[in-house]
């Protein structure tokens, strides 16, 4: 469909490429944004329905206009410039925080062939966005020069670090069945007769489990909210920030949110393909829905996390990611490599 | 290769651009009345008592100290990963002693009460 207008622009050398190449940036970047904004109402309707209210429904049909109208309200709001703060980094934060939320997408394949750039590093990229997020966190909470803010960044930074060893280790086990650093690849290492039964998901059980709460608390959500706990220290390391300033923190910790579940279904179950057998027909094909039900399923938990469980105090997500995940997630290396060594499972159809 | 990195540094230009143009928009929209309570540090409608630079808790300089011994580790093991298929046993071999010997510093790291937080 999109064949004609490529032709055209790559004949202009490489100002079109550019062109081109910018297009399909925006095709991914525009969705992400309207996806956080859709996913800010989704969560409070689900929330709403789980606590028996409503949840919004006053704007637009269902309330589905909800999330544009904070939008701009937030645009129409005072960005404030704290007296006490260092107003250059104040304001570097936060791009900080969302520039490395938005470019990590640039290597998520949505379905096969379908990524912007097929990096053969596409994990190690991942794993180097995914780690920048908490200098915009720290940047803010210092920049702010308000105790709360110090304190939130604190906490953010220290828990960060911690459950990011066992998220590296859970992609490492990733690395050792799949043998790739391409995202693509490691999809397609997971294809096989047996269906979603293939998937990295039954291998790497233990690792599964670990990726996705340690990805809960990477991403600083509830019930590891601690770094924003409204109820000791208010909002955290953005408790200074108003307006557009505070707009973009929210943006990019729902892109991150979003991702998580993107990569846990790019990871470990199987991405793009199906979980039924080729011979069911249109349910057994691979194709991208696939992959945006995964993730769907998967941001769904984020939800359902925040509803249902109270929040940990800080020793205790401290013990979970150093005492609990880390011991865990050494051992599962050791096993998941003894695994591929000894042909325990089988990789790629 | 080149090809392939080109998007991912446009992108990185897409999402700065957006974010710069988010703080702009919120500064030409948005009304400016600031007053000086606005604008100082929020401490739950005090008056500020000092900086906000404080001492804070050695621990959280011991977590950083072990998230960099760990998180090199990990450094470690991706391109041993990647490469495992093609060198086998003495792959498995050399990880394994690798492994050993961080777990044996782990495990000293716990016995001496660097994870404690309590």
């Amino acid at each position: 469909m999109f064949d004609p207008l490529r032709d055209i622009l790559l004949g202009y050398g490489n100002t079109g490429l550019t062109v081109w190449v910018l297009l399909k940036i925006l095709a991914i970047a525009v969705p992400v944004i309207i996806t956080v904004a859709m996913f800010v109402y989704w969560e409070r309707k689900v929330i709403g329905w789980m606590h028996a209210r409503m949840g919004p429904n006053q704007i637009g049909p269902l309330g589905l206009l909800q999330a544009f109208a904070d939008v701009f309200k937030l645009l129409f709001k005072e960005v404030l410039r704290p007296d006490a703060a260092n107003k250059t980094m104040f304001f570097l934060a936060p791009l900080i925080a969302l520039v490395p939320a938005l470019a990590a997408w640039a290597v998520v394949p949505f379905d096969a062939g379908v990524v912007l750039s097929n990096l053969n590093v596409g994990l190690l990229f991942l794993l180097a966005m995914t780690s920048m997020g908490v200098y915009g966190i720290i940047l803010a909470g210092w920049a702010s020069n308000s105790r709360y803010a110090m304190l939130g960044a604190m906490r953010a930074a220290a828990q960060t670090v911690s459950y990011e060893i066992a998220m590296g280790f859970a992609l490492v086990s990733v690395l050792i069945l799949s043998g790739s650093l391409n995202l693509s690849e490691i999809v397609l290492a997971q294809k096989g007769s047996k269906g979603l039964l293939d998937w990295f998901w039954l291998p790497l059980l233990p690792m599964f489990v670990i990726y996705f709460v340690s990805g809960v608390a990477e991403t600083n959500r509830a019930p590891f909210d601690v770094a924003e706990g409204e109820s000791e220290i208010v909002a955290g390391f953005h408790v200074e920030y108003s307006g557009s300033a505070f707009a973009i923190f929210f943006l990019a910790e729902y892109a991150n949110m979003i991702l998580i579940a993107f990569l846990a279904s790019v990871l470990f179950l199987g991405g793009w393909l199906s979980p039924f057998p080729e011979s069911w027909g249109f349910l057994g094909a691979p194709g991208w829905w696939w992959t945006f039900a995964k993730a769907f399923f998967f941001s769904f938990f984020y939800l359902w996390f925040r509803a249902s469980f109270p929040r940990y105090r800080y020793d205790q997500i401290m013990r979970l990611g150093w005492k609990v995940f880390i011991p865990i997630t050494i051992v599962w290396v050791a096993v998941a490599a003894c695994m591929k060594y000894f042909g325990w499972v089988t990789i790629g159809a | 290769m080149i090809s392939e990195y080109f998007p991912v540094l446009l992108f990185l230009a897409v999402a700065a651009v957006i974010g710069i143009a988010l703080l702009v928009l919120g500064n030409v929209l948005g009304p400016k009345k600031a007053v000086a309570e606005k604008l100082a540090p929020y401490e739950c409608g005090f008056e500020a008592f000092e900086d906000a630079r404080m001492r804070f808790d050695v621990r959280y300089y011991l977590v950083a100290i072990l998230f960099i011994l760990f998180d090199l580790e990990v450094a470690f093991l991706i391109p041993w990963a990647v490469v495992f298929e093609d060198v086998g046993l003495p792959a498995l071999v050399a990880m394994g002693i690798f492994l050993l010997i961080l777990t044996v510093g782990f495990i000293y790291e716990w016995k001496k009460g660097a994870l404690e937080w309590e």
